[in-house]
């Protein structure tokens, strides 16, 4: 008797914790889940898209990069050919961050239409390119060379 | 010609292990124990073969054999030797080479231990394991063959993934990762020869695997703590763990293993939880597979590279092998899996190990959807996702908490029903110290319920988990007029695994201060300097001397001095860099960090002027990491006093269990 009893009231102590850890889970994932997302993608979603955790992919904008070393504040655009989504982010951009690079950022898109950036990242594919001039290592290590005399 | 022997030798493997697999229950079920012999025999050719080839391909990566596809995969001349040994496990064809070669040695070891063993217990694992490596060697003759002939045989290579070659770790932590990831496949085929060989109604099988499922574990725990110390050295970001997919995929079938190395002693105890076992070691098994599968084939970095490769088939095809296979095996074993024993009492250790076990199974559940999910939701959905860290962090860190609590309640309650005064002496110790450190934790600034009860609970598990080292000796002493450390080293004589248990308790305490101070507390301060500017963090000054340039063998680094400042005195220097590898454009970020017991201060180089004006670094205080590796070092410790042989000459209890053994 007292077995069955245990034994029921067991199994349906299981099953109020498998449902409050769905419940958490489900709950969890539905605020955390990071997006991926173009510019085009991210406009096109209007009012649904502000405040929420993004990762925004595309290109910096030729001629949009403002940099101010000092304060370390750095605004630029980020497009996709149609679309085009103003970027704010604290730090110094990482080393090939140039006009034109494939970027992804992630941040919170706001409602002052400024995407703010909690990470920079430069897209690069793992496959072997060529540097081109000026981005090889081996130029910008003989500059520093020469500038420091050693 | 390396190449012919390399590729020959898995080939006959592959027939060996499939010949002694097939042989191996023929056997058995003939009851010709005489032919065990030839199964033994597979198991040990297996391992000299498989040893060859690995010699093999590292003597083609030595000699810079590029005829190999592998060597001219991941070769290179420039490379140094270390680096170009270690690449063995650097990209994925040579990784599953060197996971056939450490299952061949579990494999033969296992056997050579047990050899002399009656049963059918050994017979039926040694098969498993056969199984098993059967497996890798099909993906190394197919989807993962390292040993392709190329034509024409190129001059030079593009050496090893950058970020692969760029500090010393990587010769640790992979080697440890596989240690504790493949050995824990050792349990696993002793669980299925348990059920084959209907062994499973006595627990002999656990007292048999007792040793190697700690090895299995301690290894892995070395390898997690390691990988997170090489993440916090080479990526530049300050972190030590982000809850990436990778990490991930070694963390889970961790929660399970640690699950289990508890629950164990509940069945060995009391009989109960026998089938709720069998399950956490098979599935800690099959949750090793899919996380090789998870890293291994591409899917998660890049989710559409399902249709590149074919290995994540044959991963795929593995896991539901195993799982049907097993399913059908516990099935037909239920009979044999009830519980002695019942809970006496709702405060009891019992009690304990059942929610720490829910608690980790809970755990390992939510990293496996959070680390799935975005399969999921591409699949259905179509849409491109990811669950970042805040997801992790909210689920995981309620649970990290009242584990800490647990671990601190757990050795201070006995077995079957809790007995009051003793039970609230040896509270008071873990009571007093939880009640300091929560107030230093409030006095030293931190407002987040979550840490301060991090700090509280790591507090009272230290000091409930020291108390038992103390009240031990403290009686032997009394007991036997020992001396304090003579009594000491006895009192963990006498009962290894009960006190590496608590040494591992201890290094999880140090751990957990780690993790929760530096995640409280960590500083940043990112600056643009010219030389002899300097920038304070956390009280820390340090001051920017000049920008520098060097080349290297195999690299062009450039770097900044900084030096660390008390007053107008340079205390020491720290050399953050950039180091410029051929074959990758972006620099790869190599941080300095300064250690102290206090903290690291970390330092990374973001950014120069290419004339050397200027350059942009971020410095970061970070509070107590050091002792998140000196806590992994003690974990590892407390694994490696669990497995060391008992002590002979105790006393009565040695009897008593050696009657226990030998009754039939």
């Amino acid at each position: 008797m007292t077995t069955k009893r245990t034994k029921w009231g067991a199994l349906a102590a299981v099953g109020v914790l498998v449902i409050a850890f769905g419940w958490l889970i489900y709950g969890g994932l539905d605020s955390n889940v990071v997006y991926f997302l173009t510019p085009k993608e991210l406009l096109a979603k209007g009012a649904d898209g502000y405040d929420k955790p993004i990762r925004l992919g595309g290109q910096v904008k030729p001629g949009s990069v403002i940099w101010d070393e000092k304060a370390l504040d750095l605004r630029f655009a980020v497009t996709d050919g149609t679309g085009e989504v103003v970027v704010h982010s604290k730090g110094a951009p990482p080393n090939m961050f140039k006009d034109g690079q494939g970027v992804v950022v992630e941040g919170r898109y706001g409602k002052d239409g400024v995407f703010k950036s909690t990470s920079l990242m430069v897209k690069h594919s793992n496959e072997y390119k060529a540097p081109t001039k000026g981005e090889r290592p081996s130029e910008m290590y003989k500059s520093l060379m020469k500038s420091t005399g050693t | 010609m390396t190449r012919l022997l390399a590729y020959d030798a898995i080939l006959v493997a592959l027939a060996v292990t499939a010949l002694g697999a097939l042989f191996g229950p023929i056997a058995v079920r003939r009851g010709r124990r005489d032919w065990l012999m030839y199964l033994y025999a597979a198991v040990y050719t297996n391992f000299v073969l498989v040893t060859v080839s690995t010699l093999a391909l590292v003597y083609g990566l030595v000699s810079h054999d590029f005829s190999i596809s592998y060597v001219a995969q991941v070769g290179s001349r420039a490379t140094p030797t270390f680096y170009t040994i270690i690449s063995l496990w650097g990209a994925l064809e040579g990784s599953i080479v060197f996971w056939a070669w450490v299952l061949a040695m579990y494999a033969a070891a296992v056997v050579w231990f047990n050899r002399k063993r009656e049963g059918n217990l050994v017979p039926y694992a040694a098969m498993t394991l056969l199984v098993v490596a059967l497996f890798f060697h099909v993906l190394l003759i197919g989807p993962a063959n390292p040993f392709q002939p190329v034509f024409p045989v190129p001059f030079d290579g593009p050496g090893p993934n950058p970020l692969l070659q760029n500090h010393i770790l990587m010769g640790v932590h992979p080697p440890l990762l596989y240690l504790g990831y493949v050995g824990l496949t050792v349990p696993f085929a002793f669980a299925v020869g348990a059920m084959l060989s209907g062994e499973v109604a006595s627990d002999d099988w656990i007292r048999l695997t007792r040793r190697w499922t700690i090895t299995a574990w301690g290894f892995l725990t070395a390898a997690i703590i390691a990988g997170m110390w090489w993440s916090y050295e080479v990526l530049g970001w300050g972190g030590y763990w982000a809850w990436d997919p990778v990490e991930n995929a070694s963390f889970i079938p961790w929660l399970t293993a640690t699950a289990y190395l508890h629950s164990v002693m509940v069945q060995e105890r009391r009989g109960m939880l026998k089938l709720w076992n069998l399950n956490l070691m098979v599935g800690t098994f099959v949750l090793t597979i899919l996380g090789t599968f998870l890293t291994r084939s591409g899917i998660i970095s890049s989710v559409h590279a399902f249709t590149q490769g074919t290995i994540g088939y044959y991963f795929l095809g593995f896991i539901a092998l195993v799982l049907v296979a097993t399913l059908f095996l516990v099935a037909g074993n239920s009979d044999k899996l009830a519980s002695d024993g019942k809970l006496d009492a709702p405060l009891s250790r019992e009690t304990v190990f059942l929610l720490q076990n829910l608690l980790f199974t809970t755990f390992m559940f939510t990293v496996l959807i959070g680390t799935l999910f975005p399969l999921v939701a591409e699949a259905a959905r179509g849409v491109k996702v990811s669950v970042g860290t805040p997801f992790f962090n909210r689920m995981s860190i309620p649970l990290m908490v009242a584990l800490l609590f647990l671990m601190g309640v757990g050795p201070a309650l006995p077995w079957r029903k809790a007995a009051g005064p003793e039970l609230k002496a040896k509270l008071v110790p873990g009571v007093i110290l939880g009640l300091v450190l929560a107030i230093v934790a409030i006095v030293a600034g931190a407002r987040n319920v979550y840490s301060i009860l991090a700090f509280s609970f790591a507090g009272f598990a230290l000091g409930v988990n020291v108390e038992e080292f103390v009240r031990g000796a403290n009686a032997r002493v009394k007991a036997h007029g020992e001396s304090w450390p003579i009594a000491l080293s006895h009192l963990v004589g006498g009962n290894r695994r009960r006190y590496g248990g608590y040494i591992a308790h201890i290094g999880v305490v140090l751990v957990a201060f780690g993790v929760t101070a530096s995640s409280t507390f960590r500083t940043e301060q990112e600056a643009t300097l010219k030389p002899g500017e300097t920038v304070t963090v956390a009280g820390h000054t340090v001051r920017f001397k000049n920008a520098w340039g060097r080349e290297e063998k195999q690299r062009q680094v450039i770097g900044a001095t900084m030096e660390l400042m008390d007053g107008n005195r340079v205390v020491s220097t720290a050399e953050p860099r950039m180091n410029y590898y051929p074959t990758s454009q972006q620099p790869v970020p190599t941080p300095d960090v300064r250690s102290m017991l206090s903290g690291d201060l970390y330092f990374n180089l973001m950014a120069f002027k290419q004339d050397g004006s200027n350059v942009t670094v971020k410095v970061i205080w970070e509070p107590l990491v050091p002792w998140i590796w000196f806590g992994g070092f003690v974990l590892c410790l407390g694994a490696v006093v669990g497995i060391l042989p008992q002590r002979q000459k105790m006393a009565a209890a040695v009897p008593a269990v050696a009657l226990a053994e030998a009754a039939p």
